[in-house]
């Protein structure tokens, strides 16, 4: 058993039956303090690791999951059985080349895959902690990873990425732990949310909150769970991570599974019957509440605010930045990318911004785009070379 | 330095002369760096820390793919965004005809770097007279390869019109060098008369005139 493995990873260390995969606690001394003013302590963060840390611990790659995804990154999910996440990105060979980097990837504060959220039981009151789990903030994720990456012994992160909400949080790696990153790649991301984009999460969380099992958050007490609120909160969001011509493309006009439309609300078009399975098979894998906190996490989300301005965020970083946005993204257009990239080069940062040709939406940050990977190779080989590691 | 069937061996000779200017480990911004060619060099060969402004998306797309630290932009409306002298050197090779504000632009240059260095096709050297005066066309040369209707050059300048606007705006031509058809420099040509007759390119570097060399 090499080093790394000592260090991380219990003999088990494959997700078990309960999703879970690694976890460490975390805040026992010393609780975590939130930017709500709450303290959270211990608590737990599950994690997965791929590769291994070398020994002058100089190439650690922190992966960070967008809303909906979790530490499955690249092994198969051990609920839904589908390969991770970004497997196609993580791997030997793969842009994130295991066979160079230590690959970490943890799912966030709030979360629901075996992290302190609020679907986990509240210590103070033995009961799930539901709505009494306190308002966390991209920031408060942020510092639960710093956290476990203290706990893994890895000082300095080679590299830290992530799009959508994982993009937010890389963001903000740069602005809280300056000196410990080394390259940034925020993806499809900005360093707000916009109104469409607060607007877009309202409409998910009124669909969880206006669902009578939800029970003013209790649910997991009661028995029950708001599937069909947390279903249609998937159904909207899923739409606004698409395009409208990938929509077209795939689906047009087309029945499913019939030859006419017979004159009622069931699924007669391809793609309802799409996202009624995206709905059912989404609140299978995923927690309500949690959906809630996570939302509320990006809306509040705004470096500018924080700081002053966005150029008073980024001011003295030596953090080399690979800034990406597709051209088909509307939830997350390259416009909020290069506020981003202006406000770098006002700095004089390091930066590069590359801005990729997809038809495929928001969900392209996910996919197999080969542009977007050659790109991240590139990247990845200019920044290894300046790090010096071969 | 580049060896000819090197690695840098296709590198461009006036790109060539303009790194070599370039001391080692300097801070260098490449307006308008199309594929990178320039930086590659200055990053591997002079360890310079090297970034790149590119107007078209493919070339940045290729540059950081290749390592290469660039954003999408151009000169007439990006350079605003960078702090005071943030570089020792800015860089714009075979873009200043192309900008819609050259005035502005080399103001801008030189306050967001310590010295810049600009090549541009020279308007007045003599087969483009030539072309002109004997033939009645718009010249088509080396140089300027593209017609007059697809060209993206808006801003033609000779060699004589470029030392005027530095001189009315109070910039300090360091040195300028003459850059013949092949693309190869002749410091022989020295006087303006000669470099504006037989340069088919004119290289300068400029500093501003409150700043010491």
């Amino acid at each position: 058993m090499n080093k790394t493995q000592e260090l991380s990873a219990p003999p088990d260390a494959g997700p078990g039956a309960d999703g879970v995969g690694l976890t460490a606690l975390l805040g026992v001394d010393k609780p975590l303090q939130l930017d709500c003013g709450a303290e959270l302590g211990p608590f737990t963060v599950a994690y997965q690791t791929y590769g291994e840390l070398n020994a002058e611990k100089s190439n650690a790659v922190l992966v960070c999951h967008a809303l909906t995804g979790d530490q499955h990154a690249a092994n198969p999910h051990p609920i839904t059985g589908k390969p991770g996440w970004w497997h196609h990105m993580i791997g030997p060979g793969r842009p994130l080349d295991t066979n160079k980097y230590f690959v970490v990837c943890q799912n966030v504060l709030g979360g629901c895959i075996g992290t302190t959220g609020p679907k986990e039981i509240n210590p103070a009151t033995g009961r799930p902690y539901g709505l009494d789990f306190p308002v966390i903030t991209i920031a408060d994720m942020v510092r639960a990873q710093a956290m476990l990456l203290d706990h893994l012994g890895v000082e300095n992160l080679f590299c830290v990425i992530g799009g959508s909400m994982g993009g937010m949080q890389v963001l903000q790696w740069t602005v809280s732990y300056p000196d410990r990153v080394f390259a940034a790649v925020p993806i499809a991301t900005a360093a707000n949310h916009s109104a469409q984009n607060i607007a877009f999460h309202e409409v998910g969380r009124q669909a969880i909150m206006a669902d009578p099992d939800w029970r003013a958050g209790d649910y997991l007490t009661q028995g029950v769970k708001p599937h069909a609120g947390l279903a249609v909160a998937r159904m909207t969001a899923h739409v606004t991570y698409l395009s409208e011509p990938a929509l077209q493309k795939k689906f047009g006009r087309n029945l499913q599974d019939r030859e006419a439309i017979t004159y009622g609300f069931d699924a007669d078009f391809q793609v309802e019957s799409y996202l009624r399975h995206q709905g059912s098979t989404f609140v299978e894998r995923f927690d309500a509440n949690s959906y809630l906190y996570m939302t509320r996490a990006m809306d509040y989300f705004d470096l500018a605010r924080d700081h002053g301005t966005l150029i008073k965020a980024f001011e003295g970083t030596k953090t080399r930045f690979c800034v990406v946005s597709f051209t088909s993204d509307w939830l997350f257009p390259t416009s909020g990318s290069r506020t981003v990239v202006r406000a770098l080069n006002a700095v004089a940062a390091n930066v590069s911004f590359v801005e990729v040709e997809s038809d495929k939406g928001h969900d392209s940050f996910l996919l197999d785009v080969p542009e977007f990977f050659t790109t991240l190779r590139g990247f990845l080989a200019g920044a290894a070379e300046h790090r010096g590691l071969v | 330095m580049a060896v000819p069937g090197g690695k840098y061996g296709d590198l461009r000779v006036d790109l060539l002369e303009i790194a070599r200017m370039v001391e080692s480990g300097s801070r260098v911004l490449d307006i308008g760096c199309e594929e990178g060619a320039l930086l590659d060099y200055l990053v591997h060969e002079r360890r310079a820390d090297a970034r790149g402004l590119e107007i078209s998306q493919k070339g940045v797309n290729v540059c950081v793919a290749r390592g290469l630290s660039v954003v999408q932009g151009d000169a007439d409306a990006d350079l605003v965004n960078y702090p005071n002298h943030a570089f020792d050197w800015v860089i714009l090779s075979q873009t200043i005809q192309a900008t819609h504000r050259p005035r502005e632009v080399l103001t801008e240059m030189l306050r967001i770097g310590r010295r810049a260095i600009v090549s541009f096709p020279n308007f007045a050297y003599w087969r483009m007279r030539i072309l002109l005066l004997l033939f009645g066309r718009m010249p088509n040369t080396n140089t300027l390869p593209i017609p007059w209707y697809e060209t993206p050059n808006i801003h033609f300048c000779s060699i004589r019109d470029f030392k005027l606007l530095c001189d009315e705006l109070d910039i300090v031509i360091e040195r300028y060098v003459a850059i013949d058809y092949r693309g190869r420099p002749r410091p022989a040509f020295s006087t303006l008369w000669m470099a504006n007759f037989f340069g088919a390119e004119g290289l300068f570097v400029l500093r501003r005139k409150d700043d010491t060399p």
